[in-house]
């Protein structure tokens, strides 16, 4: 049985990297996950200067680096090489997670397999795949001031992702503070998840169809504006 | 009169390499960073049952070629060649690759263990090691199948779990350039692990791209002192 809404256009990676990166405040310290969230790296909202950070021990660097300009060791977390500005700094793997756990990264943006609705985040280990490790993603989701998932609404199958309960493993518990999904934006509260802004098209029944979790709708919910 | 630190190739440098050995492998996971000649050099010499310490499990020479089209050998290559009983790190794979890297192979057949440990709580480990510490509470992992046996304590608040120090009986160390003495300078995001597991080793054993003389470097500007570093070996990258 398909579910309603399932054949309507979704946003794609590039819009939702585009509006997490619309969160990147005026002199943010930014970390950026593995996958979509690596994309936000050449998404800075204009006028605005962001500080990336990556675990690997650099501070600093600029946008992905194109084929010409890549340096095999200038790179971040994710292997994509990347580019020098002015005021970078390079420190061992010890000092990358004083910065991280010590609370000196404002934002980090992660992927998810599954957000619980109170903000419980599982990114790390799924099915079939035991050896895959969470890197660095428990210590940015236990130490970094705010901590912002992008990912798909639904799985492959079409089950929804933000559910009641996470039933994979575990990266840290209730640390995700905002959801930028392919179908809405939805920030987590001390009453639950509230569903802030929806994609173009999209209803709030339609998107609570394909969510496990109960989804607050916001007083001055709307559409995603980029 | 000071030891020459000073080593003619990487085989002589990991010849005393045993069995049963702990062997931290710096680095990140792909190229930048990794000692690849000296575990090259560590593949060949055939020790059995390691346990190695890395940040990565690595992805074997095929998939290497994503990062570097030529190819490289990074710790994939020991488990392939079933030299190593146990790895300790935070990615042994990686979820974005196919299924097919050397550790996770063997893994699934029961042939290799894992202790899994989070990236930034592997290298406080070996900083706390490396510094004569008894260990550390952290935040990170509370909560989580991380903190499954591990001691517990809340404070302010908030749980923190107790992680222990990890030294090993070698490192392999990737650094940019050394002085003769065996001072180390490290280039760009190629330090990330290189500097906390050069310090946690009896024996710390380090690939270099040049070996200039002793007094070049600007004293601001070395990273590691010489003190931690037993070999040097100049290789070709």
């Amino acid at each position: 049985m398909k579910r309603i809404g399932e054949m309507k256009p979704r946003l794609d990676e590039q819009t939702v990297a585009l509006r997490a990166a619309r969160e990147f405040f005026d002199g943010a310290v930014v970390n950026l996950g593995y996958g979509m969230p690596g994309l936000c790296a050449n998404l800075i909202p204009e006028g605005r200067t962001v500080y990336f950070q990556s675990e690997n021990g650099v501070l600093g660097y600029g946008s992905l680096a194109a084929d010409k300009d890549q340096d095999y060791e200038l790179i971040n977390a994710s292997d994509q090489p990347v580019t020098p500005l002015p005021g970078m700094s390079f420190f061992d793997s010890a000092a990358a997670f004083d910065m991280i756990r010590g609370g000196h990264v404002d934002i980090t943006v992660l992927g998810a397999y599954q957000v619980s609705q109170n903000g419980d985040l599982a990114n790390w280990g799924r099915p079939g795949r035991p050896a895959t490790g969470m890197g660095g993603g428990m210590d940015l989701a236990a130490g970094v001031k705010r901590v912002i998932i992008t990912m798909l609404h639904t799985t492959k199958e079409g089950a929804p992702r933000l559910v009641k309960e996470c039933t994979y493993p575990l990266t840290a518990q209730r640390c995700v503070s905002l959801i930028i999904t392919d179908l809405a934006v939805i920030e987590v509260t001390v009453k639950g998840l509230v569903l802030k802004e929806t994609a173009p098209g999209w209803t709030v029944w339609e998107i609570q169809n394909l969510t496990e979790a109960n989804l607050i709708p916001a007083a001055g919910i709307k559409e995603i504006e980029l | 009169m000071p030891v020459n630190k000073v080593l003619k190739n990487c085989e002589e440098a990991v010849a005393d390499i045993f069995d049963g050995a702990s062997v931290m492998v710096g680095g990140f996971g792909s190229y930048a960073g990794l000692p690849v000649h000296l575990i090259d050099a560590l593949s060949r010499r055939g020790a059995q049952g390691l346990t190695i310490i890395a940040n990565m499990g690595g992805v074997g020479f095929e998939l290497s070629k994503r990062i570097k089209p030529e190819g490289y050998q990074d710790a994939g290559i020991l488990f392939e060649k079933g030299l190593v009983k146990k790895f300790i790190g935070s990615m042994p794979a990686l979820g974005g690759m196919p299924p097919t890297s050397p550790l996770e192979v063997l893994y699934n057949q029961g042939k290799v263990e894992i202790e899994m440990v989070p990236q930034g709580t592997l290298a406080e480990r070996i900083r706390c090691g490396a510094g004569g510490l008894g260990g550390f509470y952290t935040p990170v992992g509370a909560g989580t199948v991380i903190a499954e046996g591990k001691e517990k304590k809340v404070m302010n608040g908030r749980e923190y779990i107790l992680e222990l120090p990890l030294t090993a009986d070698f490192a392999l160390i990737k650094a940019y350039k050394a002085d003769e003495m065996g001072n180390l300078i490290y280039r760009q995001t190629a330090r990330c692990f290189n500097p906390v597991m050069a310090m946690a080793a009896k024996v710390t054993i380090v690939e270099v791209e040049e070996i200039v003389l002793t007094g070049r470097f600007d004293p601001e500007s070395i990273v590691t002192p010489h003190v931690y570093v037993r070999r040097i070996v100049e290789v070709v990258r």
